[in-house]
């Protein structure tokens, strides 16, 4: 019988471009569509609990992608997204309460408000590595949030602002499943401009600056422009999940965007595995989900150990920090290559030699 | 007159002059070695010529136009490539990758068009893979070519190093001891390939090399630095008969 899953036998690419396709393998392209598909029936299938979960995962995803696109491919380190959610969710929330504007246009302008606000904290990166840049970035979390609990008259202060679901004509996107399909739809469109934009030249300058910064300046690259655009793709990015975290959650106000925030994104770009476009979206799904198992889990054990919620209540911070120490020791990059070794391994099943 | 000129170039780190005073000249289309005693100053004149070193004085003219203030980007717009002496190439990267990024100023699609990956921008991925498959091609890394170079041997990436250089189709390559660490038969290879640089490509080529023997062969002028002094300069047969290239190499006693 013929290995299912040996799919490279066979597959010869006579020119560049079927060569330089991001799945050249015409199994995997259906294998794709055939996932892409069953994640757009599924809510057909859940409940409207679950498919609000799903939303929350598509929504960190997009952010998660956002902050890998800045940490994991350009080597900068960011502890502002928190910061950077709010500005996208507060420009959404200024601009369609106060101006009146559609969401349709107050989601990617709030995109663009952010990524120059991200691009602007990133000038620093130019003299600033590593820890230090990861300061920086931690003054605009600092800064970002001081303005919006301050600048009352137009953020709301630390009560702030009530949003609206975007709507399409009289269709209002009330319902869990069409928020849903309107998270899905932009999660894909992210998914895939980022994996275009790291198999052409920008893409590349980036991972070349997180490599090699000398050799990447010595090849042509302008170490300046490629880290501020850094900030500034990966911005508009988190941009846009804080706009759309902000119509989905109806409410922004500061306490949603204090730094635990920004370490729970850097956690899932860390779990999913850094450099990696699938692995935020693993990632994002892992740490999203994981305080929900959690608590099933203890509903689950207290029937027969009654004083087990009281102990495990507090225990979400534990899990959360035993995760990513686990992590970071066993398999440092994360969900995406547990998965790749998963696949090769059963590339060579079942004589794995 | 040369491709490149160094006029009275002069580099102080603080108290520590790497580079005194120096100038010499390199004409189109030439080897031009520069050697000396380890800690003379060649890697620091590369870097000088690169860009990531400021000289502290004297000018540097390529193609008879001052590059002295631009940065290193600006420098490899103009045509100047380098493959370093500790290698410096994008691990986590394949070799076709990293021979990519070698193209990088002589590409133009933007952040949007690479994302879209529409009409122009994949024309131009296509068009430059093309190029790159011909240094390739030239440099034999058929078999490696879809390798995280990471994980290549180290004669194996200096080769990549090399191409990575290469891609960019440079006017005036600077090549910062190509063939250290490798053994005889890779060192051959290694000549073979600058010999083929130099006759089918015509470029001008900078080399820094400890292997006399190697030098001697392919260089049509030499310069010596020591202690940051350019103490001779002319071809292979003068440099070996120079005295105080001897002196410098071999110590007082042996100069003749």
């Amino acid at each position: 019988m013929r290995n299912p899953f040996v799919m490279q036998c066979g597959e010869f690419h006579v020119n560049y471009r079927q060569d330089m396709a991001i799945w050249k393998i015409a199994r995997v392209r259906w294998r794709i569509f055939f996932i892409v598909l069953c994640f757009a029936a599924f809510p057909m299938l859940a409940t409207d609990y679950i498919v609000g979960l799903a939303t929350l995962c598509g929504i960190a995803a997009i952010g998660a992608i956002g902050l890998n696109i800045l940490t994991g491919f350009t080597g900068q380190i960011s502890i502002g997204v928190g910061a950077f959610l709010g500005v996208g969710g507060y420009t959404s929330a200024i601009l369609t309460t106060k101006l009146g504007l559609s969401f349709w246009l107050a989601a990617p302008f709030a995109g663009l408000v952010t990524a120059i606000v991200g691009a602007l904290f990133g000038i620093p990166s130019l003299r600033l590595k590593g820890l230090y840049l990861a300061i920086a970035t931690l003054a605009a979390q600092v800064i970002i949030l001081f303005v919006i609990s301050r600048w009352d008259s137009v953020t709301g202060g630390t009560a702030g602002l009530v949003l609206n679901r975007p709507t399409i004509g009289s269709f209002v996107f009330m319902s869990e499943k069409s928020y849903y399909y309107l998270t899905f739809v932009i999660l894909l469109l992210t998914t895939i401009f980022s994996l275009n934009l790291f198999r052409t030249r920008v893409g590349r300058a980036f991972i070349a600056v997180r490599d090699r910064d000398i050799a990447a300046e010595v090849i042509g690259i302008d170490l300046f422009k490629y880290k501020v655009l850094a900030f500034f793709v990966s911005s508009f990015f988190v941009g846009v999940a804080g706009a759309l975290l902000g119509h989905y959650t109806m409410i922004v106000s500061p306490e949603l965007y204090s730094i635990s925030v920004s370490i729970e994104y850097l956690a899932m770009i860390l779990v999913g595995g850094l450099g990696s476009i699938f692995g935020s979206i693993y990632g994002a799904a892992f740490i999203t989900l994981m305080p929900v198992v959690l608590r099933e889990v203890v509903n689950l054990l207290s029937g027969t150990f009654p004083g087990l919620e009281g102990i495990l209540v507090g225990m979400k911070e534990v899990v959360f920090g035993l995760i990513i120490i686990l992590f970071l020791v066993y398999e440092p990059e994360g969900l995406d290559k547990i998965w790749r070794n998963i696949k090769d391994y059963f590339r060579l099943w079942p004589f794995s030699y | 007159m040369g491709i490149l000129q160094v006029k009275n170039l002069s580099l102080r780190f603080g108290g520590v002059v790497a580079l005194d005073n120096v100038s010499f000249e390199v004409k189109e289309g030439e080897i031009f070695s520069l050697i000396g005693p380890n800690g003379a100053g060649k890697t620091s004149m590369l870097n000088c010529i690169s860009g990531l070193y400021k000289p502290s004085d004297g000018e540097i003219l390529f193609k008879g136009a001052s590059i002295t203030r631009l940065k290193p980007h600006r420098r490899t717009v103009l045509g100047i490539a380098r493959a370093f002496q500790n290698i410096e190439l994008f691990p986590h990267l394949s070799v076709l990758d990293n021979l990519m990024l070698g193209r990088h100023v002589r590409m133009k699609t933007g952040l949007l068009a690479g994302g879209l990956y529409w009409g122009k921008a994949q024309k131009e991925e296509v068009e430059h893979r093309r190029k790159v498959e011909e240094v390739i091609d030239f440099l034999e890394l058929e078999h490696v070519r879809n390798v995280p170079v990471g994980t290549l041997s180290y004669g194996l990436q200096k080769r990549v190093e090399v191409g990575r250089a290469l891609a960019l189709e440079p006017e005036l390559l600077l090549l910062d001891e190509p063939m250290a660490g490798m053994n005889n038969e890779e060192k051959e290879d290694m000549a073979r390939y600058i010999i083929d640089i130099h006759e089918e490509k015509k470029t001008t080529i900078i080399l820094i090399e400890h292997d006399m023997g190697v030098v001697m062969d392919l260089s049509n002028h030499i310069a010596v630095l020591d202690f940051g002094k350019l103490i001779a300069y002319g071809t292979p047969q003068e440099i070996q008969t120079n005295p105080r290239v001897i002196e410098a190499y071999l110590g007082e006693e042996h100069a003749v």
